[in-house]
């Protein structure tokens, strides 16, 4: 049988700077609107929630601290859905 | 509470302390004194000390009685299609009853039986064993599976009993028909949607079993390959299932709130239906085929008398199946109007995932070569998978060609394709499965003679029923209709007389297993020499499986 590993303490600080990055991308991400980027603009927004919902899956959800195995798991589980949407999209615009 | 293996430890003690025998007679003495699983006396008495039993073997066997009960059912409806098929035109129901049966048939086969069939019966009873554990991780969340199952399936059988037309949709429930026909479609797709909860609970409980509950020294690559074709099962259940559920509700939402989702006078995309629900139905014949695989991986080694040929090669082509059937869903799709990139990417990926299914075939054959080979009941039925598996396999081959698509989508080929390899595959592996692991279940033995006969009467009655398919749909027969021109008649008339031998074979099986069950002759612990760690415990196994949880070496 696998051994649980100690949770970790994460610091009050790091959390608090993580959820000053989490608001300051917000802003962010409001605040590209106001530029034309043309299509760009569809991958800068996403790129910008990527990048956040990253901090809450390695901070957040301990998946920084914890296993390695289950970090796998997460991104395993978003690759297969990543390419499920881009196999998906083939079917507009070619 | 006190528990068994409280009891056990503080009876050695007691052993040891006053007569300080030798381990070997505690181990004898120990072991009669637990009791095994068929007649243990919990808490509650008669039925209920089977539907309230968060046993692992007790559930197994719960879902192996249901799916057995739907798949009578299920083969009745068949039955009643070929005695409609036996002549052109009406022979013995309208049009409109024909397109309800088969609808029943699909979802009764499709979403009852193959869908959770293997994982379910003999993942259930076998996983916690072959990894040297008492039992799932989650006891509790395994019963709540098969309760949602039984519910699931009651939704979806009521719409046969309410005011209005039974379903007529097809298991497909495609757009815009699914969410325009007066039929009772609302009841099938709520049942459809809770029994994927079913589906999704045993995934996520056999993953959690398997991280967290293999003995000692069991590492991964020390797995039996059954349990790790249940591993790549249970990610797609856990992953593609919530990819129908949803699907499945937008349709109910579109029928009465009418959204638009799929709706092109609404703004809708019917095909947009067909992806969102291929994506799911694509890697969910995976759900279906990968654990059968497992008991062929099983069922050869040991009729062989060799180890596996090549196992890391069969636990790689294992999960790269898993992986790679996501992609592939497409491939129903080739006449929808598809982009010529998405029709393409698709066909190559088609043929992409068809390599690992060879893998194994490979594999199993390099098994058998030079083994000594046994030739019993579960044997048969695993050389005969191999035949039946590598035509279903090969016709996908046809069919994922781009061209050839064109002429044969919609009509009897493919039905002649998936049942090759759905039937062929799952159901010639469960029935492999269940003569290989009976002893260990009841701890009796089946009348051998019989179930070869069983056999061998199914086994020409399938293919009798399905091969006239093949032709018939390069003919240009189409799927799905209860009535076909003259020159099709004698083909069908084939199938349809395949059919009835079919049945006799299944008739045969089940009422020699019963009989068997109850009368059948005592089993050794080993009748067939196997090597895995069901085979190192009594016959039928002990409440908790294993006195103490072995160590492997
Ligand atoms: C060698 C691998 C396989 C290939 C290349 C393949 C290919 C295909 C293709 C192209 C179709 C669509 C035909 C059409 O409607 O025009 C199809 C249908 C189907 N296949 Fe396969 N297949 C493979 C393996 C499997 C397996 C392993 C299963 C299940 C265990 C399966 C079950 C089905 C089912 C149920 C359908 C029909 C769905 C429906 O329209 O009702 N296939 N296959
Ligand atoms: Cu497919």
């Amino acid at each position: 049988m696998e051994e649980t590993k100690e949770h970790k303490i994460v610091s009050f600080k790091t959390y608090i700077i993580i959820l000053f990055l989490l608001i300051s991308h917000t802003a962010l991400s409001v605040f590209v609107t106001q530029i034309d980027l043309g299509n760009l603009s569809v991958i800068v927004a996403l790129s910008i929630a990527a990048l956040k919902s990253l901090l809450v899956f390695s901070f957040f959800m301990h998946l920084l601290y914890d296993k390695r195995m289950y970090a796998f798991m997460v991104a395993g589980v978003l690759m297969v859905m990543t390419l499920v949407l881009i196999i998906t999209f083939l079917d507009y615009g070619f | 509470m006190i528990s068994y293996e409280f009891i056990h430890k503080f009876s050695d003690v007691i052993f040891v302390g006053l007569f300080f025998v030798n381990n070997k007679l505690l181990k004898t003495m120990s072991n009669s004194s637990l009791p095994n699983y068929l007649e243990y006396k919990g808490k509650y008495k008669g039925i209920f000390a089977w539907i309230f039993s968060t046993d692992h073997k007790r559930i197994g066997l719960l879902y192996l009685y249901s799916i057995m009960g739907f798949f009578i059912v299920g083969a009745i409806l068949g039955l009643l299609m070929k005695f409609e098929l036996i002549a052109p035109g009406k022979t013995i129901m309208e049009a409109k009853s024909y397109n309800a049966v088969f609808t029943l048939h699909g979802i009764t086969m499709i979403f009852l039986i193959v869908v959770p069939g293997i994982p379910a019966i003999f993942g259930n009873f076998f996983l916690p064993i072959l990894i040297g554990a008492k039992d799932v991780f989650y006891p509790k969340l395994n019963l709540l599976s098969w309760w949602l199952y039984i519910i699931g399936a009651a939704v979806a059988i009521s719409s046969q009993f309410m005011n209005g037309a039974s379903p007529d949709t097809g298991w497909t429930f495609y757009a815009p028909y699914s969410f325009r026909t007066q039929s009772n479609v609302l009841p099938a797709l709520i049942g459809a949607f809770i029994l994927g909860f079913s589906s999704i609970l045993t995934g996520l409980n056999f993953i959690v079993t398997m991280h967290r509950m293999r003995a000692p020294g069991m590492k991964w690559l020390k797995m039996p390959i059954f349990p790790w074709t249940l591993y790549g099962t249970a990610w797609i259940q856990l992953l593609a299932t919530p990819v129908v559920g949803i699907t499945l509700l937008m349709v109910v939402a579109e029928r009465v709130l009418n959204i638009g989702f799929f709706d092109p006078a609404l703004g809708g995309d019917p095909v947009l239906y067909q992806h969102l629900f291929w994506i799911y139905s694509h890697p969910a014949v995976y759900i279906m085929i990968l654990p059968a695989m497992g008991i062929i991986s099983e069922v050869i080694p040991t009729f062989a008398r060799k180890a596996i040929f090549g196992y890391k090669a069969v636990v790689i082509s294992t999960l790269l199946i898993a992986f790679v059937g996501y992609f592939v869903w497409g491939h129903h799709m080739f006449t929808a109007g598809m982009s010529g990139t998405s029709l393409f990417a698709f066909s190559f990926l088609t043929f992409l995932v068809a390599i690992p299914s060879a893998i194994k075939i490979f594999n199993w054959m390099a098994t058998l070569y030079k083994g000594s080979i046994l030739l019993r009941t579960p044997m048969y039925w695993a050389v005969s998978f191999l035949f039946v598996f590598m035509i279903g396999g090969l016709s996908g081959m046809v069919l994922g060609a781009l061209s050839i698509n064109v002429h044969l989508h919609d009509t009897a080929f493919v039905v002649s394709h998936f049942h090759f390899i759905v039937f062929g595959g799952v159901g010639f592996a469960f029935f492999a499965g269940i003569h290989y692991w009976f002893p260990k279940i009841y701890g009796k033995m089946y009348d051998a003679a019989w179930a070869d006969t069983g056999w061998i009467v199914f086994f020409f009655g399938f293919l009798l029923l399905y091969t006239p398919m093949f032709y018939l749909g390069i003919a240009g027969m189409p799927r799905r209709y209860y009535d076909y021109v003259p020159e099709f008649h004698f083909a069908n008339i084939l199938s349809s007389f395949g059919a009835f031998i079919m049945i006799a074979g299944l008739a045969i099986i089940i009422i020699n297993l019963f009989r068997s069950a109850k009368r059948g002759k005592k089993a050794e612990s080993n009748p067939w020499a196997g090597k895995t760690l069901e085979w190192t415990i009594g016959s039928p196994p002990i409440v908790e499986n294993f006195e103490e949880i072995p160590e492997i070496k």
